[in-house]
C-alpha cells in the first residue's frame, strides 16, 4: 500500500521552503514526494486523493516529545503517542529521555527503539540524556548513544548547574558533532516557582521566579558555546528579554537554535486563573507582553521551532493544590489548531507555521522530511484550517488527557497524515 | 447568592457590609447568658486544617457551636497528610457523609478553591497559603468600625507594616479596606513586598517614619524567622530597628490611631510589648475577640443562602413532578 502511488490533487500546498501558499498538485511514489506543480494535473495510474482545496503541508517534527515508556507506560506509550500525533499531523517525534529510568544508556535506548518500532505508526527518533540519571555530574556514552540512534542530547528540564561538567559534555558532544539541547532557566532562581513573577503571582500569592532566570541560563548557555564550539538548541524561548541575547548569538555565527512550546505561544499567566493545574508548565506560562513577543519571534525566524513540549501526566498528579501539581501538558494532538490560532490572528502565515513545525525541525536534526520537495519522505499532513469544534479531553487519543484546551473553541482539523506515503489518519 | 467565601473580592462590597452589619447582631447574642441561637441547627460544619491553627480553628468552631450546627473536626498536620490526593479523599470523602460546609486552611494557595470542585457543600477559606483569609479581613473591619465608629472608611488610612509577600492577611485586608474607602499604604523592604503591586490600590514606602503621622490604623504582620534564613532580611535587629514600632514611634501616631495585629506577636520584633498591650491604641485584644462574631455571621450568612437554595431546589423538582 505504502509503496504504491498516491496523486493528490486540488490542494492547498503549504511549502515552508520557498515561503508559499497557492493551489496545485503533489505526487508520491515508493514513500517519497515525485514532483508537484500548479495547473493541470498530470495523467497518473495511482490512488488519487482528491483535497477539496483543503491544505496540504509537510507533516510536523515535534522535538521534546514525553513518551512515558520506560517506567510510566499508564501515562504514555509509543502505540498511543503514535496514534495521537497522526490525529495531529505529526509524522516525527522526537522523544525524550526523561523518564523512569531516564534514557541514559545505550541499552535502555534500544529498548526505546524497538518499542517505538513495534508500536509506533509515525516516525520516533529518541533523544537521550546529556548526562548518567540526568543528574548533572557524569556525561553518559554520547558516541555509544549516537550510534544506537540518539538524534540529540538533553536533561530536559534539568539544568547542568555545574558549569565544568556541562562545558566538557559540550566540548566531548561537539567532536562528535552531536546536538545539545538546553532548558534555559537559571537552576537556583527558578527552584520552586510555580508562576512567572507579576500581576498574576502577587495577586494569587504563588510562589513565582522572574522572567530574568531564562535570560540567565540562555547567557549562560551562550558563554559555553562561545567557549566550545558545540551545536546546540535552547528548549524553550518564552520571554521577551531572553531574544536579543539569541539574536546577537546568532548574529556572532554560533550554531545555536531555539525553540518555543505552543503553549507559550497560545495562552498566558491569566490562563491559570482559578487555580487550573493542566495550565501549570515549566517554564510557567508568561505575561502577555511575552507572548507576543515571541509569536513575533516565531514570525521572523529568530525562534526557529515551535514544538508541542507533549508532557503526558496522569489524573492524580494534576489534582494537587497548584504548587505541589506536576508541570506539562499534552499537545500532540492539539499541536497544529493551537498554532493555526497564530494563522487566524494574523500573526504567522501557513508557510512560516510550517517553517516552525516542520522544515526546521528537520533541518537541525539533519533529516530529510519537513519539505514539499521531490526525493523527500512523503511526510505529510492534509488539514482545513478553518473547520471550527470544541475541544473535548476525552476524545484526545494519548492516554493522559491533561491539556489545557479542553472546552476550548479551535479552528482546524487534520482530515489525513501520511508516513512514508502511508496513510496513518484519516480515510475510510 | 453566595455560596462560599473564599476571598473578599469574592464577597463583593455589599456582601461584605451585609456581613459586618449581622456581626453587630451576633456580638450581641455573644453576650446573652446562654449565647446560642438556632440558625445551622440540623447542619454539619467541618474544619478540615491542614496547617496549625489555634485561634482561627477554635474561634470557627465556637462560632459553629454557638449557631447549634454539628461540628467536625479533621485536623492533619502538614507533615502527616500533605499529599493531594489525600486531600481530594478526605473531601470527597467527608461530602459523602452529606455535611454542609467545610471551614479550610492549607499552606497551598488556591485550595479552598479546588475543594470546592469536589463537594457541594460552601467552602469557607480559613486562610490558603500566601493567598486569602476573608475572615480575619471582616474581623479586622468590624474592629475598627467599633473602635472608631464609622461604617465608612472614606479619608482614612490602613497603614500595614512587614512581610506583606507572605501575607494573606495584607491580601484580604487590602482588597477589604478598599472596599470600604480607605487608603491603603504598605510599608516593607522591598524584599518582603510581592513582586508587582503596580495595579493594586496602595501606595508603598520603604520608611515606617514618613507614614506614621497620617495613619489612622497601623497594621503590624508578624516576622516569621525563616525570612531571615530564606535572605529577604538580614536578622531580627536590623528588622526591629528599621520595621519595628517602638515608643518613639508610637508617639508619631495622631492621637486617634489603632493599633492591630493578626497575631500571634513576636514581641519585641515587630512590636514593642508594652504598646501592644496599650489600652489607649491597640484592639489587638477586640481583634481576638471579634473572631467569633464574625465567623458566625460567615456561616449564618452562607446557611441562609443555602436554605434558598434547596428551597429553589425543592421548588422546581416540585413543578417537575
Amino acid at each position: 500500500m505504502g509503496m504504491s502511488e498516491i496523486f493528490f490533487t486540488n490542494a492547498r500546498l503549504i511549502d515552508p521552503v520557498t515561503l508559499t501558499d497557492a493551489p496545485g498538485w503533489l505526487r508520491v511514489a515508493k514513500g517519497k514526494i515525485v514532483d508537484s506543480g500548479d495547473g493541470k494535473a498530470p495523467e497518473t495510474k495511482g490512488e488519487v486523493v482528491d483535497c477539496g482545496g483543503l491544505c496540504l503541508a509537510p507533516g510536523i517534527v515535534d522535538i521534546g516529545v514525553k513518551v512515558s515508556e520506560p517506567g510510566e507506560r499508564h501515562k504514555e506509550s509509543f502505540r498511543s503517542a503514535g496514534k495521537a500525533a497522526a490525529a495531529g499531523g505529526v509524522t516525527t517525534i522526537v522523544t525524550r529521555p526523561d523518564t523512569t529510568p531516564a534514557i541514559d544508556s545505550p541499552e535502555i535506548l534500544e529498548f526505546v527503539a524497538r518499542r517505538a518500532a513495534t508500536e509506533a505508526i509515525v516516525n520516533v527518533l529518541p533523544m537521550a540524556a546529556l548526562t548518567k540519571g540526568r543528574a548533572g555530574r557524569e556525561m553518559t556514552e554520547i558516541g555509544f548513544l549516537q550510534d544506537a540512534g540518539a538524534v540529540a542530547f538533553t536533561d530536559c528540564d534539568r539544568v547542568v548547574a555545574d558549569t565544568k561538567v556541562y562545558a566538557r559534555a559540550l566540548t566531548y558532544a561537539r567532536s562528535l558533532g552531536a546536538l545539545v539541547i538546553g532548558h534555559v532557566q537559571e537552576p537556583i532562581l527558578s527552584e520552586g516557582a510555580a508562576a512567572t513573577k507579576g500581576k498574576f503571582a502577587s495577586l494569587r500569592g504563588l510562589p513565582d521566579v522572574s522572567p530574568m532566570a531564562e535570560r540567565m541560563g540562555l547567557d549562560r548557555d551562550i558563554s559555553l558555546l562561545e567557549m566550545t564550539g558545540a551545536r546546540y538548541h535552547a528548549d524553550q524561548i518564552t520571554t521577551a528579554r531572553a531574544l536579543p541575547a539569541l539574536e546577537r548569538a546568532k548574529r556572532n555565527g554560533l550554531d545555536i537554535t531555539a525553540g518555543v512550546g505552543v503553549h507559550h505561544l497560545t495562552l498566558n499567566e491569566f490562563d491559570v486563573a482559578d487555580y487550573r493545574t493542566f495550565f501549570k508548565l515549566k517554564p510557567p506560562l508568561r505575561a502577555e507582553s511575552d507572548r507576543i513577543a515571541v509569536i513575533e519571534a516565531v514570525e521572523s525566524g529568530l525562534i526557529d521551532i515551535i514544538c508541542s513540549m507533549h508532557t503526558p501526566q496522569d489524573e492524580e498528579s494534576k489534582r494537587l493544590p497548584f504548587e505541589e501539581a506536576a508541570s506539562g501538558a499534552v499537545g500532540l494532538q492539539t499541536l497544529l489548531p493551537a498554532a493555526l490560532r497564530l494563522y487566524h490572528a494574523e500573526q504567522i502565515d501557513l508557510p512560516k507555521l510550517f517553517r516552525a513545525m516542520s522544515l526546521n525541525p528537520a533541518r537541525r536534526l539533519g533529516l530529510p522530511s519537513g519539505r514539499l520537495m521531490a526525493d523527500c519522505p512523503a511526510d505529510l499532513v492534509l488539514f482545513d484550517p478553518d473547520a471550527p469544534f470544541v475541544l473535548n479531553r476525552d476524545d484526545l487519543l494519548s492516554k493522559s488527557k491533561n491539556t489545557p484546551f479542553d472546552g476550548a473553541r479551535m479552528q482546524g482539523k487534520v482530515i489525513g497524515t501520511w508516513v512514508g506515503g502511508k496513510r496513518v489518519f484519516g480515510g475510510a | 447568592m453566595m455560596k462560599h467565601l473564599r476571598s473578599i473580592d469574592e464577597l463583593g462590597h455589599d456582601g461584605l457590609v451585609r456581613l459586618l452589619d449581622l456581626t453587630h447582631h451576633m456580638v450581641e447574642v455573644n453576650r446573652r447568658p446562654v449565647p446560642k441561637v438556632p440558625a445551622l441547627r440540623g447542619r454539619t460544619v467541618v474544619s478540615l486544617f491542614f496547617e496549625d491553627s489555634t485561634r482561627t480553628r477554635l474561634s470557627f468552631e465556637t462560632a459553629a457551636k454557638r449557631l447549634s450546627a454539628d461540628t467536625m473536626t479533621f485536623s492533619v498536620s502538614t507533615s502527616s497528610v500533605n499529599k493531594g490526593e489525600s486531600l481530594r479523599d478526605t473531601v470527597e470523602t467527608i461530602s459523602d457523609m452529606g455535611i454542609d460546609a467545610f471551614v479550610v486552611r492549607h499552606k497551598s494557595t488556591g485550595i479552598p478553591w479546588q475543594i470546592s470542585e469536589w463537594t457541594n457543600a460552601s467552602v469557607v477559606n480559613a486562610g490558603d497559603g500566601w493567598h486569602q483569609h476573608p475572615t480575619q479581613a471582616l474581623v479586622d473591619c468590624f474592629t475598627v468600625r467599633e473602635a472608631l465608629g464609622k461604617e465608612r472608611f472614606d479619608g482614612l488610612t490602613l497603614t500595614i507594616v512587614g512581610d506583606i509577600m507572605h501575607s494573606r492577611v495584607a491580601r484580604s485586608n487590602i482588597a477589604a479596606f478598599n472596599m470600604l474607602g480607605a487608603r491603603v499604604v504598605l510599608v516593607a523592604p522591598p524584599t518582603l513586598l510581592p513582586p508587582d503591586v503596580s495595579h493594586w490600590p496602595v501606595e508603598v514606602s520603604y520608611r515606617l517614619d514618613d507614614v506614621l503621622e497620617r495613619t489612622d490604623i497601623l497594621y503590624m504582620l508578624r516576622l516569621q524567622s525563616e525570612r531571615m534564613s530564606q535572605g529577604h532580611v538580614p536578622n531580627l535587629r536590623e528588622y526591629a530597628e528599621t520595621y519595628g514600632l517602638d515608643s518613639v514611634r508610637a508617639a508619631k501616631l495622631p492621637p486617634h490611631a489603632v493599633l492591630m495585629h493578626p497575631g500571634p506577636m513576636n514581641r519585641g520584633v515587630e512590636i514593642d510589648g508594652t504598646i501592644a498591650d496599650d489600652i489607649n491604641r491597640s484592639v489587638i485584644q477586640t481583634q481576638v475577640e471579634m473572631g467569633v462574631a464574625v465567623r458566625m455571621a460567615a456561616m449564618d450568612l452562607l446557611a441562609r443562602n443555602l436554605k434558598e437554595r434547596r428551597a429553589a431546589a425543592k421548588n422546581e423538582r416540585g413543578a417537575w413532578a
